[in-house]
């Protein structure tokens, strides 16, 4: 029940902005989104639902480069997983440090091994990588 | 009053995760911490997607060396969810009393490290004592002390023998007795209390903000435990429960992480009493393309994997969270305002792995002098127990 009303209160605050729902398992939704609608969406989980933030899973996927933004509602053991496409051309997504300090370090990984620029990060040095990493070498990039 | 910054780290041989910690420090008092990652980074999450899918299982049982079944457990859940296929059951047992196992040696040795750093060797001593013959039942199970290579994709990869049990059984229950005893060192001791109490507290407020896990989150109050929230292997077919306590402080760490023990020597207990005949594996022989998510509750909290398959040999991609990579971040919070001889069991009561402690050296900001090295700083720590326990003898 409570699922269903998370899931339906999704579809109703993206509207147009979702382009697909998938129920993998009773446990597991997968939403894809457009970027703009993201920090509403994520805003509403972690603040409204009270969901943890697991982590976030850059993925290239040669066409196109892919966030998925994993949310943990643990009073119902629910993972919703928000899905983010971005073009390779702009790179570019609103960053969700501001909301929740537990996306800095994510948001920094995700920045030096995939590319992303992540907009209003407070900091997205060197993370993992050495500080002299050679500038636009992406570890996790397909191309 | 020049500000002066103490670093931590970044190496330490014992450690497997390599981190560095820059106290900036204005007398006695840390002001603010900053904290980089990386020195170690292998890049595991890149090199899974040149191995097939039964390597990977071997690959990420080498990402920790004392939780090393953490990984592989959720690395077969996300494969198990990717497949959406059900585990035999004696297999789902045989999966939990490893994680549950591991749980007890790991927050064994934590007690063990936590005691030293507070100047209480004798636990230290007798906490690693008492981690041996839980060493010993993995070596009868697995026929190692670490990296037991038990998980599989779909199952596990050896059987448990029925004359094992009763004296896997003696062994856990005779840890009972010295559970009891260090329950007791740890809460009736008043040094303890006035070393631990009130000291790197995180509230209620600041797990949710750092989305902090395990027993890191449990000791402010917050029950989240993927073993009862989203139940996976036999956690919903034995009775426990969740180990919660409300002081946020390292104090309440260390009880969750002591009365943990006894929940899951219970669970372990029950699961041989419980557990079925029958296969222990699957038998998967096709990946098709998907993706699974995997959680596993590891002694230090939520591990995350997810697993993306094109349908080939390999994983797509595969991205692996610790619970440490939360944790750690919340340091931030715990160990600003304290004073540096609090702040090695403060980094310490996350449990992050072994916190770098003994390479901790204070350096003079201006001029880059060392002015004490980590043996300094344990030292420091420990006389200030002494000087507690002094005055309360007088």
């Amino acid at each position: 029940m409570k699922r269903e009303a998370i899931i339906e209160n999704i579809k109703v605050r993206s509207g147009e902005d979702l382009l697909e729902v998938v129920q993998k398992a009773e446990n597991r939704a997968y939403f894809t989104i457009n970027k703009n609608i993201l920090p509403q969406i994520a805003r509403y989980l972690f603040n409204e639902e009270k969901a943890r933030f697991s982590t976030a899973s850059g993925v290239d996927t040669r066409k196109a480069v892919e966030i998925l933004y994993h949310f943990s509602i643990d009073a119902i053991g629910f993972i919703v997983t928000l899905r983010v496409i971005l073009d390779k051309s702009s790179l570019e997504i609103e960053s969700l440090t501001s909301l929740m300090k537990c996306a800095e370090w994510i948001e920094r990984e995700m920045h030096e091994m995939l590319g992303i620029n992540f907009k209003g990060h407070p900091d997205l040095s060197h993370f993992l990588l050495k500080d002299d990493w050679p500038k636009g070498n992406y570890p996790l990039r397909r191309d | 009053m020049t500000r002066k910054i103490i670093p931590i780290g970044p190496y330490h041989p014992l450690q497997e995760e390599p981190e560095f910690f820059k106290l900036h420090v204005d007398g006695e008092t840390v002001v603010d911490i900053d904290m980089e990652l990386g020195y170690n980074h292998r890049l595991i999450e890149k090199i899974a997607e040149a191995k097939n899918f039964d390597q990977v299982t071997f690959l990420v049982e080498r990402i920790c060396g004392i939780c090393s079944t953490s990984h592989p457990f959720a690395y077969v859940n996300a494969i198990d969810d990717l497949l959406g296929i059900q585990v035999p059951e004696r297999a789902l047992y045989i999966r939990t009393i490893i994680g549950e196992l591991e749980r007890v040696h790991s927050h064994l040795l934590w007690l063990g490290l936590a005691g030293h750093f507070l100047g209480y060797n004798t636990v230290w001593m007798w906490a690693w004592r008492y981690r041996e013959p839980v060493l010993d039942i993995f070596e009868r199970i697995a026929g190692n002390r670490q990296n037991y290579a038990m998980m599989k994709p779909g199952g596990v990869r050896r059987d448990m023998f029925e004359e094992d049990f009763p004296w896997i059984k003696k062994t856990l229950k005779d840890l009972i007795p010295k559970v009891d005893m260090f329950k007791g060192a740890v809460m009736d001791d008043p040094v303890i209390h006035a070393r631990t109490e009130g000291i790197g507290v995180l509230t209620k407020e600041d797990v949710h903000q750092y989305s902090v896990v395990g027993p890191t989150a449990r000791a402010s109050g917050v029950a989240i435990d993927v073993r009862k929230n989203d139940p996976y292997a036999a956690y919903d077919k034995v009775e426990w429960k969740v180990i919660i306590h409300e002081g946020g402080d390292v104090y309440s760490k260390a009880v969750v992480r002591i009365l943990e023990l006894y929940e899951s020597i219970n669970i372990i207990l029950q699961c041989l009493d419980k557990m079925p005949k029958g296969p222990i594996d699957s038998g998967i022989k096709d990946m098709p393309p998907g993706e699974g998510i995997g959680r596993h509750e590891a002694p230090r909290g939520e591990v995350i994997h997810y697993v993306m398959s094109d349908g080939g040999n390999s994983p797509a991609r595969h991205k692996i969270r610790a619970p440490s990579y939360m944790n750690v971040a919340s340091n931030k919070k715990a160990v600003i305002g304290e004073t540096i001889s609090d702040a090695t069991i403060i980094l310490a009561a996350v449990d992050p792995c072994y916190c770098c402690t003994e390479r901790m050296a204070v350096v003079d900001y201006k001029t880059g002098k060392k002015l004490m090295d980590g043996q300094d700083l344990v030292r420091l720590s420990q006389e200030k127990t002494e000087k507690l326990r002094n005055r309360r003898v007088i």
